[in-house]
């Protein structure tokens, strides 16, 4: 059987349009909480990334940040996040979840236990952050093996030649960095030029679906639609902390936002 | 696990950057190896061009002063009545200790590589101070992260970047101290890395930042090679070389030159901040078996949970106060070549209490964990040892704590 991570584009493709991933934390900002918002986003979310939290993270900007310390304070293990992708699967059975996070976790958790753990609940791929080819190739071929994608990143400052051989060693899906920043930055570069970056990479190997994430949001998110798939984290994470702060329901809130998200791309 | 003999131990690394096979390494996002990569090529032509490193040493004789003393404490010796006791007094560099090394070695790569601007991380605030020296001598901006906790107890500090015209940047994040300075550092390179170079102010971080600290700090053994030639006609034949240790550059540099000598004729001993007495809270993730895990781009023993989430550390001073330690430090653990053991806050407190009673020195904080040690082992050594004490810091940045710790008359007017 296909990934679901892969029918997931299938989809999107054949509706003539981009698929919209969502970037949320597990746990924030509790694990009831961060399940039902996945259960409500679900409905025109193509994608879920659901961030395993940590607390040295050297890739995120302060929105993630926010959210991740809340998870962990929170309680947020482990084997929590794999019970809210079991729980969450129950009733989506076919909807991607994809965990991201930091090496760390995994290095602590066992490779292979990680990974026994994600193929039972229904994780469908994994982003590791801070695990960048080629120190990464035994662990996604380990991640193949079980049928997890492993999604490669690749940035700005990804030299041609790199790209290549990445590309070549990489998985059906592939998250490309629109820009020179952390998680959640303001947009420094225009959406023309990411597009322009991105079209290279695509050339490379048109079958690859590329994501492009960092610096999406409301606004810009309608200027990329052009590419496989747009990843929305921050806004998210943000709008959340805004709920919290202003006292209102944040699964309300953020289903609101996530439909608002993919009119602009229709 | 192995050290090679006649290699330095910083080129001892694997292809991907691991010592042993398991410290080290590249844990870091995609956006970063591109610049990561650039320096390494950088550094691995510069390290062995002899204009290169006469520029090196020009700079050290002339603006960081070389070299530092190497003295004998023969009061402090009289009192503890065992082995000579002596130390290197790294604390004459220009700054007040150790950290101006790598400053100026990485201000010096930013130069060559076309960079205008440079940041760094602090703890103590040595590391950010010595970098807002050398950036000011060499033309660089200068951006400095520290935690909010290190800023408000290591104001001296801080007050001397601001002088030399470096922003220094608060955060707010986890502890607030070292460790999450370090990640802000590194999450502001990740955005910022075509225009700006970053100086990672231990041997800590990834591979790169570990070797060009350890072959910057390696300064202080090559002075001191000299010095105990000069001073005993040849390296004695009982060498003990003390030397704190908190991510582990000045004892790295402390020992780099004495590398290959057996560890029955010179042992290195390193000490870990062991916190408050009183506290479960550490520094000290060699001592206390910290498992294996990633911070900051590098395998390494760090302070963690069973998740893998860093803990916290406590430590009353802040150059120790980082949850991990040098993958260098790793290896001469496992290999045997170097010994490690903690001192607590009060054993450093009262270390100090006793060098500064004797002798006119006045080690940090730091340092003074390892004249803790020092002190102690000594009492049991014959006459015809060699101790050796690294006093890599002043205690000019710690006269608030002293002066809460201790009491006014422990706090010089300066």
């Amino acid at each position: 059987m296909l990934n679901p991570i892969s029918l997931a584009f299938k989809k999107a493709k054949q509706e003539n349009r981009a698929a919209l991933l969502t970037y949320t934390v597990a746990g924030d900002s509790s694990k009831k909480q961060s399940l039902d918002i996945l259960n409500s986003i679900s409905e025109n979310a193509d994608i879920l990334e659901l961030g395993v939290p940590h607390n040295t993270p050297v890739a995120d900007g302060s929105q993630i940040q926010t959210s991740a310390y809340r998870a962990i304070r929170n309680g947020i293990k482990m084997n929590d996040i794999f019970k809210i992708v079991k729980e969450f699967k129950k009733s989506n059975k076919n909807k991607p979840i994809i965990l991201m996070g930091y090496f760390n976790m995994i290095f602590q958790y066992g490779e292979n236990k990680f990974l026994n753990k994600c193929n039972s609940t229904g994780v469908n791929g994994l982003i590791v952050v801070d695990l960048p080819w080629p120190e990464n190739k035994n662990f996604a071929k380990k991640c193949k093996k079980k049928s997890i994608y492993f999604i490669q990143l690749l940035s700005p400052t990804t030299t041609k030649q790199r790209l290549k051989k990445i590309i070549r060693d990489s998985h059906p899906m592939n998250y490309f960095i629109s820009m020179l920043s952390t998680t959640g930055g303001k947009l420094k570069v225009s959406p023309n030029d990411i597009l322009k970056n991105y079209t290279k990479i695509k050339k490379i190997d048109p079958k690859k679906e590329i994501v492009i994430g960092f610096g999406i949001t409301e606004k810009t998110i309608g200027k990329l639609k052009s590419a496989d798939g747009l990843v929305v984290g921050s806004a998210i994470c943000k709008e959340i902390s805004k709920s919290l702060k202003d006292r209102q329901n944040p699964v309300t809130n953020v289903s609101k936002l996530v439909k608002k998200l993919k009119s602009k791309i229709l | 696990m192995k050290i090679k003999k006649k290699i330095p131990l910083i080129d001892q690394a694997s292809k991907l950057g691991f010592w042993g096979g398991k410290f080290g390494g590249n844990y870091v996002p995609e956006t970063l190896k591109k610049p990561i990569e650039d320096l390494e090529i950088l550094f691995n032509k510069l390290k062995n061009d002899k204009r290169f490193i006469a520029e090196r040493d020009k700079y050290f004789k002339n603006w960081v002063g070389t070299p530092t003393r190497f003295i004998k404490l023969k009061n402090l010796t009289n009192h503890v009545g065992g082995a000579q006791i002596w130390s290197k007094v790294v604390s004459d560099a220009n700054g007040g200790a150790h950290k101006i090394y790598n400053a100026t070695v990485h201000c010096l790569l930013a130069k060559r590589s076309g960079k205008k601007f440079i940041i760094g991380d602090t703890g103590a605030g040595y590391a950010g101070k010595m970098l807002s020296m050398a950036a000011k001598k060499f033309g660089l901006k200068c951006k400095i992260f520290m935690g909010a906790k290190d800023i408000a107890r290591q104001q001296p500090n801080v007050k001397a970047m601001k002088k030399n015209g470096a922003e220094v940047i608060p955060v707010y994040s986890g502890s607030q101290t070292l460790v999450d300075a370090v990640s802000e550092c590194m999450r502001f390179w990740v955005a910022n890395c075509d225009t700006t170079a970053m100086c990672v102010g231990s041997t800590v971080g990834p591979a790169v930042f570990v070797r060009i600290c350890g072959w910057s700090t390696s300064q202080i053994s090559r002075e001191l090679k000299v010095q105990l030639i000069d001073e005993f006609g040849s390296i004695p034949k009982k060498l003990k070389l003390y030397n704190c240790v908190g991510g582990g550059s000045s004892s790295f540099g402390f020992w780099n030159e004495f590398m290959d000598y057996d560890k029955k004729q010179c042992e290195f001993i390193g000490v870990e901040a062991g916190g408050p007495a009183r506290s479960k809270k550490h520094a000290a993730p060699l001592t206390y078996g910290s498992k294996i895990g990633i911070l900051h781009g590098a395998a390494q023993y760090v302070n963690q949970d069973l998740e893998g989430q860093i803990e916290e550390t406590e430590s009353i001073s802040a150059g120790l106060d980082y949850p991990g330690i040098s993958p260098l430090h790793c290896f001469l653990k496992d290999t045997r070549r170097a010994r490690y053991t903690a001192a607590s806050d009060e054993d450093a407190l009262s270390a100090y209490k006793t060098v500064t009673k004797f002798e006119k020195l006045r080690p940090s904080l730091e340092p003074s964990h390892a004249f803790s040690v020092a002190i102690k082992e000594s009492k049991k050594l014959s006459k015809d040892t060699i101790v050796v004490v690294n006093s890599c810091g002043d205690a000019y940045k710690d006269r608030e704590i002293l002066k809460k710790r201790l009491g006014k008359k422990y706090v010089e007017p300066n």
